[in-house]
């Protein structure tokens, strides 16, 4: 049985200028210890998805219109509030964007590491806040015993962050769901907080769902990658086979338009630069319901088919087992002609 | 370089006061750009690059004029523009025009998107009524990518990206020398970063201006400017030709900073790594010193 497994998830939200369709069928599983990778931008529901199965959308305006998701074979969608507040922060930890909006600012780190602990675990007073700085000297923050009585303000942005992944972990929890957690980190730092998060999936075993808009950091640390636009799955499958032999138009032109990290830039003799590979157009108008594949406005292998009709997410042709694509066109087919 | 720089700034200094005593006299203070020099030349981008707090943002206010330096001079094609105020800046305010982060929060909500793009136009006299001004807009929304039959709706009614794209326009409506970009493409969605930065490609080959452009993203970076500047703490660690500072780093920053940034490709990324440095401020009076013709490195 997969630890976790989704199944048609759909989330509208009803606002005073319509319904915002923000997740459109979602299906997907996720065994024990499996890290994913999911990649979209804006508005692609790779954050709501996450955010509605464990009750932390609002609800009105948020609404659950279809769907399961089976965490441990049981159904998150129709637990009570009381239910799910066992399980998140226990058996499901999170990890935020911004650690100084979700830290809570006049608490000690103390207090917020050991209330999990002390909840969920029943633990003293006294042991919770042994764990509390063995958590934290895990985290890589040095000096634990002292820092542990301090306050959000006195750590840097990148210690916060540790700190959240200490609150994350703290319950061993067999799923731990990270919300861009290094987004507002400078780079140096994001590479110190992605190092420690390879070093604590080895250690602690556990699943992790990472949401992110930026290819390059999944390519380092997820066993899967599941690319998400306009609330649907585009493409999901084994890391490797998702960069390397990639069969969405949209993950394809997204990794077309980043700028190469090591091949040279070739100036021509008039000295102009060379031009980045875009995405031509907007990404898509969430308050229309999309009738087909969501991409398919921007997306120049487009059939007419695309335009109608959604496709399902099916196992690539000929591709990695486990690859799966929600493609009309065979993008294997259509680069091999432009070739 | 025998040609006059467009623009040049000499030990550019900003300190913030961040306590005071009872008199309100400065107990402590903050130097958030310390010692700052370099030139840019006619058509050429700069990249100025650093993390949070590095003084990167406020180097360009200075450079604006939106912020006085404490100390240090400015130069606009020759002319010291550091102590101009009001109708003095008037004339450099035409040639020296900005593109902020968030389009958004910089235009205004209740003017239609136009009238935003056009009010440089009338402002500077550059158009003499609502008719001339109407197809100069018009033609400026062509020339950034936009369908000039949106002239007349709303920001609120444009994507990140469309906004953006208005917000270069009004840049470039009065055909300025030189554009201060400050993160321009940090706020947009991945898929229109790169139409972005090919517009600002594009724009330079067709009207020539100069870009001093803010980014803490190297890649882009590297794809985009002719050279590029390391900031850390206020200071300029290392500057130089964009190719050669990415293939032959010097500053033990500028190395960590290069090999911190994730690959978009497994392979690469498993093989990649990062070169730890301790961020300390760099050593009082340290200069730069020359290692190769045009790259400059800040001695240890």
């Amino acid at each position: 049985m997969p630890l976790l497994e989704v199944n048609d998830l759909a989330v509208r939200f009803d606002t005073a200028d319509g319904s915002i369709h923000a997740v459109n069928g979602v299906s997907y599983s996720l065994e024990a210890g499996e890290t994913l990778g999911v990649v979209g931008e804006s508005g692609s529901g790779k954050s709501v998805h996450v955010l509605s199965m464990l009750g932390l959308i609002p609800k009105p305006p948020g609404k659950i219109v279809r769907g399961t998701a089976r965490f441990n074979g049981r159904d998150l969608l129709a637990m009570s509030e009381g239910e799910l507040r066992d399980i998140r922060g226990n058996e499901i930890g999170m990890i935020f964007q911004d650690p100084m909006t979700s830290l809570n600012p006049v608490l000690s780190v103390r207090t917020q590491i050991t209330e999990a602990l002390i909840c969920h675990r029943k633990m003293g007073r006294a042991a919770a806040k042994q764990r509390a700085i063995e958590l934290l000297d895990l985290v890589g923050i040095p000096d634990p015993h002292k820092r542990v009585n301090q306050y959000p303000h006195e750590f840097s942005g990148g210690m916060r962050q540790r700190v959240m992944i200490a609150i994350g972990i703290a319950c061993e929890p067999k799923l731990l769901i990270a919300d861009e957690p290094t987004t507002a980190l400078d780079v140096t730092v994001q590479a110190q907080v992605l190092d420690l998060m390879r070093d604590l999936k080895k250690k602690l075993g556990m699943a992790m769902i990472w949401i992110t808009h930026d290819m390059g950091v999944v390519a380092g640390i997820a066993d899967n990658i599941q690319v998400m636009y306009g609330g649907r799955i585009m493409e999901r499958g084994p890391t490797r086979a998702v960069f390397h032999d990639t069969r969405s138009a949209y993950t394809y032109g997204l990794l077309r338009s980043l700028p190469d990290h090591d091949a040279p830039v070739v100036v021509d003799a008039q000295g102009r630069r060379p031009r980045l590979s875009q995405i031509p157009g907007q990404p898509p108008d969430m308050f229309k319901p999309q009738a087909g594949d969501p991409f398919a406005p921007r997306n120049p292998y487009a059939t007419e088919r695309c335009l109608v009709e959604a496709p399902p997410l099916q196992q690539a042709p000929g591709g990695a087992p486990g690859h799966m694509v929600a493609a009309w066109y065979d993008l294997r087919s259509v680069r091999e002609k432009a070739a | 370089m025998t040609m006059t720089p467009l623009l040049r700034v000499e030990g550019l200094t900003r300190d913030f006061v961040t306590k005071k005593d009872l008199f309100g006299r400065a107990t402590a203070k903050l130097r958030a750009v310390n010692d700052v020099s370099f030139e840019i030349a006619p058509g050429e981008t700069l990249g100025l690059v650093g993390e949070s707090g590095s003084g990167k943002s406020t180097t360009g206010r200075l450079v604006l004029r939106l912020d006085d330096a404490t100390d240090g001079r400015i130069f606009f094609e020759g002319q010291e523009i550091t102590g101009l105020r009001g109708g003095g800046l008037a004339p450099i305010r035409k040639k020296l025009q900005v593109v902020f982060q968030d389009p958004y929060s910089s235009l205004n909500p209740r003017m239609r998107v136009g009238e935003s793009v056009g009010e440089p136009l009338s402002v500077h006299g550059v158009v003499a009524n609502a008719s001339e001004r109407r197809d100069a807009v018009a033609e400026l929304f062509r020339k950034v990518g936009l369908d000039p039959r949106f002239m007349d709706r709303f920001p609120h009614q444009f994507s990140g990206g469309q906004r953006q794209r208005i917000g270069i326009a009004r840049a470039v409506a009065l055909s300025p020398k030189l554009i201060v970009a400050d993160e321009p493409i940090t706020a947009l969605d991945v898929s229109i970063q790169a139409q972005i930065i090919n517009l600002f490609l594009d724009l330079q080959e067709q009207m020539g201006m100069a870009y001093l452009f803010i980014a803490h993203d190297l890649g882009m970076v590297r794809y985009l400017c002719h050279r590029v500047a390391v900031m850390l703490r206020g200071r300029i660690v290392e500057m130089g030709p964009t190719d050669q500072v990415f293939a032959n780093p010097q500053h033990g920053y500028t190395r960590a900073l290069i090999s911190a940034a994730p690959i978009p490709d497994p392979d690469r990324e498993l093989l990649r790594r990062r070169l730890p440095y301790e961020l300390v401020p760099p050593p009082e009076g340290a200069q730069l010193a020359e290692v190769a013709p045009g790259h400059w490195v800040l001695a240890a």
